[in-house]
């Protein structure tokens, strides 16, 4: 089984990896400085505000997730130039350095001495230059290799095991034999199918590294009093025919198909090599395709069955569903609808073409729905509270 | 005969239904890459995406899907029953109960 022979274009960034967006994105340090991101996006044509609810007196493991979130989406190839706005120099400064270390134009601003006014004026200027950049960089011919992809289901039911699911794990499959890199994820959901992860893992370390962290996982929902399996699987889940957590995360795991799981990666953190990866993840959507874009993703797959309506600002997010009512009911969300293996209008591999025709028509610039539909949910992992 | 049931492997104890089913219909059930694998008369109304039972199950029986177990048999299951919370449990979920049981 190959790749659809469709000639594929995108930005070959300085460091040397494959975009297929052109974001310049005007990205808040700190809640406090989202007043000024939103200035400058609103004076400067072509920019995109990338503003948050976090970053002040953090500290420890959540801190560090904070900055390797905003430094790994500032780095995403799917972004040509990085306006950074923080209100103080040191935190912003961080921020700036781990972006740059690709090679693409970034510049700080921090608010202290200044105010947001004189501020908005000079990071408007140099948005305004990066503008000007960005928009004359060319789409050049680019491989199937070079595109990172991602993928998580959400709104989850029987339809989703059955057959999108499946549809992803083939799409997969075909995507690993072509050398592509490649993330999953969703660590409390996988609850009742993790041997058959540990079973794929490459090596006995990968497999004890995601032991650890699903182990770790289940700990911390245990010492909150609760039992994940009691919440799991949600209202939706149960209305479109899922009964247990286990039968939930066997459909969820249908995503890797018969891939192996080249490596383990924490939160935000970035594949070193080709292959398929496990990415320690919260299983909530809008934080795991945030983690995912942190991680250097372009390109997500994401698969609902009653319909999770999810996007993300930089990585364009594919939605696809094999039920029926919501093909029906949610169609302007809908972008590969597979209901028709419901039907037997065509097999998995037939799912699988499609799926890969909407991937070179999205890599190539067609707006997904949810990018139509301006679907933006970018949302900052919090792994606990502020000091 | 109407194509009514996938199923994931077809040792399965249990399928899919890809349209609502009526009490008392005759349906075909195939694996999702066309191979028929029995037809059955399904006896409650089952809803799209809700399970049928492929044969009868006794109470504890460990539920097979995917080729795996995905909870027990709360009761008798017949055979082409409804499958759903109310006839099957998770394994997960019992043992966790369990073991909070045994502190």
């Amino acid at each position: 089984m190959s790749l659809p022979n469709i000639p594929l274009t995108g930005y070959r960034r300085e460091n040397g990896r494959v975009g297929i967006r052109n974001h310049v994105v005007i990205m808040s340090v700190d809640d406090i400085s989202n007043a000024a991101v939103e200035g400058v996006s609103r004076l400067i044509r072509g920019t995109y505000p990338l503003t948050h609810p976090y970053g002040r007196l953090q500290f420890g493991a959540d801190l560090r997730l904070t900055f390797d979130t905003l430094i790994g989406t500032g780095r995403n190839p799917n972004v040509a130039a990085v306006v950074v706005i923080g209100i103080e120099p040191t935190w912003t400064e961080h921020v700036v350095k781990g972006i740059a270390e690709t090679g693409k134009p970034v510049a700080g601003f921090s608010i202290e001495r200044y105010g947001d006014l004189k501020t908005i004026e000079m990071a408007s200027r140099k948005a305004k230059e990066f503008v000007h950049y960005a928009s004359e960089l060319p789409r050049v011919p680019v491989e199937w290799k070079d595109i990172w992809v991602s993928t998580k289901c959400g709104e989850s039911d029987t339809t989703s095991g059955l057959a999108s699911n499946p549809t992803i794990g083939r799409i997969f499959e075909r995507l690993e034999a072509n050398g592509n890199t490649l993330i999953f994820g969703e660590t409390t959901e996988v609850t009742g199918a993790e041997d058959k992860i540990i079973e794929n893992c490459v090596t006995p370390e990968v497999a004890a590294q995601f032991k650890a962290a699903f182990d770790d996982y289940q700990a911390l929902v245990e010492s909150q009093g609760v039992s994940l399996l009691g919440s799991q699987p949600t209202e939706g889940n149960i209305r479109g025919g899922l009964s247990t957590i286990e039968e939930k995360a066997l459909g969820n795991v249908e995503k890797m198909g018969r891939c192996k799981i080249a490596g383990f990666l924490k939160p935000a953190e970035e594949p070193k090599k080709p292959g398929l990866h496990f990415m320690d993840s919260s299983s909530a959507a809008a934080e795991m395709v945030t983690l995912c874009c942190a991680a250097g993703a372009v390109l997500h797959l994401f698969t609902t069955g009653q319909g999770n309506i999810i996007g993300n600002p930089i990585e364009p997010v594919i939605k696809f569903s094999a039920n029926p009512l919501t093909v029906e009911t949610m169609s302007e969300h809908i972008d590969v609808d597979l209901s028709g293996l419901l039907r037997f209008e065509y097999n998995l591999d037939g799912a699988a073409d499609r799926g890969l025709e909407m991937m070179a028509r999205t890599i190539n610039g067609r707006l997904t729905s949810a990018e139509a539909l301006r679907h933006d949910e970018f949302v900052i992992t919090k792994l606990y509270r502020s000091a | 005969m109407k194509k009514g049931i996938l199923l994931h492997e077809a040792t399965d104890d249990v399928g899919v239904a890809v349209m609502d089913l009526q009490a008392g219909e005759e349906i075909e059930a195939l694996t999702l890459e066309g191979t028929p694998v029995m037809t059955l008369k399904v006896i409650e109304n089952v809803p799209l995406g809700h399970k049928v039972a492929m044969r009868a199950m006794a109470a504890g029986h460990h539920v097979q899907e995917y080729g795996r177990s995905i909870g027990y048999a709360a009761q008798d299951i017949p055979f082409g029953a409804h499958v759903h919370v109310h006839n099957i449990k998770s394994l997960r979920w019992a043992a966790s109960k369990a073991k909070v049981l045994e502190e």
